[in-house]
């Protein structure tokens, strides 16, 4: 993991024991093909919690 | 012809009104009630508030909207109701005083065969000394709650931009203002979006950015958190908002009653007794919400506010509201038909109705001060609710005054949410998530309360793509165009 992503972390701090993204996973945030993906499985849970509700 | 009246016409009674009068068509009359003369998206006012829409993007006219749809529309707000009518008339009635230009202050009644109570919240400003006066914002700090509020709020974000450009470093505290607020969601989407909008104007390292809040950890929501399947876990919204908190560099001040706001300066309790102050150059507090102060009365004239509403405002629904401590609660506290117990022909859904309890685990400071989240009725809900209702009311005009009621209860329905974290068509993010059900059941699902199988959230580019794709979709079915009805709440 790079320096620069724990670049927040505060020793004895209260965010000291929180987990925190690498790069890579930062990337595939804005990864347009990854998203894409994930454009279509979010929407298809979606659905389905907005089909049980109704 | 039976007369349906609703009052409000936001997300709830919005959907309410068109639905009813879509089913009872032209042989019934609905009328509206609302004092706005413009219909406001109010998820994408978080935008508005950052300069990246304007309130003309997140509003458009109600008139022509309800003139196509055969609803009779009143510019006007409810201010009392009589349940039983009054000396000189049996039949129940509203009161009203038109906020149209023109007719402003004009008083007028309407008598009703059913009515729906969609007044949503009080803005209550006034309830922490210096937040705000009434439902009227302050002068120290912002607001995203209105259209215009966040035109305001954007404007003086720009101002603090400018200053971090010259060299000056400002302070940005977002939150809760005052121990018993709800709606922390909108104020979390707020604080990420300054933050993105800060990265983009190059100032990010002149800025501290805060988070202030009545929730007793990150991620509570008013939902007491929420737990979703990740990695093979069952991991708490605690670890993802701490961890989204860290990465964007935003610290956080938790378990907090802001008391009092002067100019520059949060003064704060926290849920161990600690008091505190907090600097600020620029800060977004929601106020806390109460119900919009309907007073009723009985026939005789006598007060019978009481009856009809709880101490905060909120209309007194089918809900358990003597569940007592929060180990008696159960997830069938919840209304689920939304009817009043007293008077059959009212109803009350989205925010405008008394919820049974909190969701959140109540807590207070040493001294007392009860300091947690009251539980949020968002979006969703807020429209499933009134549809049920409108299809409820219909059914009792056109099938009979048997016929069964509709059941919409938070303990039952889940509801999708989209928290803009910035906005950016490839830079973008947001947290798209599903909860099942919406209040917990411990009965159902001993442990977290919820199936985790359809509770989820991802932060990303496809979160931000549905939440812009939500705000076209929701103006689009609010505006009645071709195809509404398939566009669910
Ligand atoms: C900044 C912000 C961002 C949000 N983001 C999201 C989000 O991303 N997702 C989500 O699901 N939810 C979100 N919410 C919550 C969502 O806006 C509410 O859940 C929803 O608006 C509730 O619907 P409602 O109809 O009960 O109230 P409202 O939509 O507030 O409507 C109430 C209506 O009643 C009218 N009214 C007030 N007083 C009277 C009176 N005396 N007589 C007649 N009419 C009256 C008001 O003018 C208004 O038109 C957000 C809220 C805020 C403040």
């Amino acid at each position: 993991m790079a320096l620069e992503d724990e670049k927040h972390i505060k020793p004895y701090s209260q965010n000291f024991t929180t987990m925190t993204p690498g790069s890579f996973q930062k990337k595939l945030r804005t990864c347009v093909i990854y998203q894409f993906i994930r454009f279509i499985v979010i929407n298809i849970k979606m659905i389905i919690v907005v089909g049980k509700s109704h | 012809m039976a007369r349906l009246v609703v009052l409000g016409g936001g997300v709830s009674g919005h959907t309410a009104a068109t639905f009813a009068a879509k089913w009872l068509g032209s042989s019934h009359e609905v009328v509206v009630v609302t004092p706005n003369s413009k219909w406001n998206w109010i998820p994408s006012n978080i935008w508005v508030g950052v300069g990246e829409m304007s309130k003309e993007d997140v509003t458009f006219e109600l008139a022509p909207v309800y003139a196509k749809a055969g609803i009779t529309y009143k510019q006007a707000k409810a201010v009392s109701l009589n349940p039983e009518g009054d000396l000189t008339n049996d039949s129940p009635f509203v009161t009203i005083e038109y906020t149209q230009e023109g007719r402003a202050g004009e008083v007028e009644n309407i008598t009703y065969d059913y009515i729906i109570n969609a007044t949503g919240p009080k803005l209550n400003f006034g309830a922490t000394p210096g937040l705000g006066n009434g439902s009227e914002l302050g002068e120290y700090t912002v607001s995203v709650c209105t259209a215009e509020h966040a035109v305001h709020a954007s404007q003086k974000l720009q101002k603090c931009i400018e200053k971090m450009r010259n060299g000056e470093r400002q302070k940005f505290l977002v939150g809760t203002g005052h121990g018993m607020c709800t709606c922390q969601g909108a104020a979390f989407e707020y604080i990420f979006n300054i933050e993105h909008e800060l990265n983009k104007a190059g100032v990010r390292h002149m800025a501290d950015i805060k988070w202030i809040s009545n929730e007793s950890f990150l991620g509570d929501f008013g939902i007491g958190g929420m737990h979703m399947k990740s990695m093979g876990f069952a991991v708490s919204s605690k670890i993802f908002a701490e961890s989204l908190f860290t990465e964007r560099g935003v610290d956080w001040i938790i378990g907090a009653h802001v008391s009092k706001v002067e100019e520059g300066v949060v003064h704060y309790e926290l849920l161990d007794g600690t008091i505190g102050t907090e600097n600020f150059d620029f800060s977004m507090l929601i106020p806390p919400f109460a119900g919009v102060g309907l007073k009723s009365y009985a026939k005789d004239g006598s007060d019978i506010t009481d009856v009809i509403f709880a101490p905060n405002g909120f209309m007194k629904v089918d809900a358990k509201y003597d569940a007592g401590a929060y180990e008696n609660w159960r997830a069938s506290d919840w209304p689920s038909t939304y009817q009043n117990p007293t008077y059959t022909n009212m109803f009350a859904c989205g925010i405008a109705f008394a919820p049974p309890h909190a969701i959140s685990k109540p807590m207070s400071s040493p001294s007392g001060t009860p300091i947690n989240p009251t539980p949020p009725r968002t979006g969703m809900p807020s429209g499933i609710m009134g549809k049920a209702v409108a299809h409820s009311i219909c059914d009792l005009i056109l099938k009979g005054e048997d016929a069964p009621l509709q059941h919409a209860s938070m303990a039952d329905m889940g509801a999708a949410c989209v928290a803009s974290a910035g906005k950016g068509i490839f830079t973008g993010t947001a947290a798209a998530m599903t909860i099942y059900p919406v209040v917990p059941d411990f009965e159902k699902y001993p442990g977290t309360g919820r199936d985790v199988d359809y509770t989820f959230g991802e932060i990303g580019l496809a979160g931000h793509w549905i939440k812009h794709i939500l705000h076209h979709l929701f103006l689009y079915k609010a505006k009645l165009k071709p195809g509404w009805t398939l566009i669910p709440e």
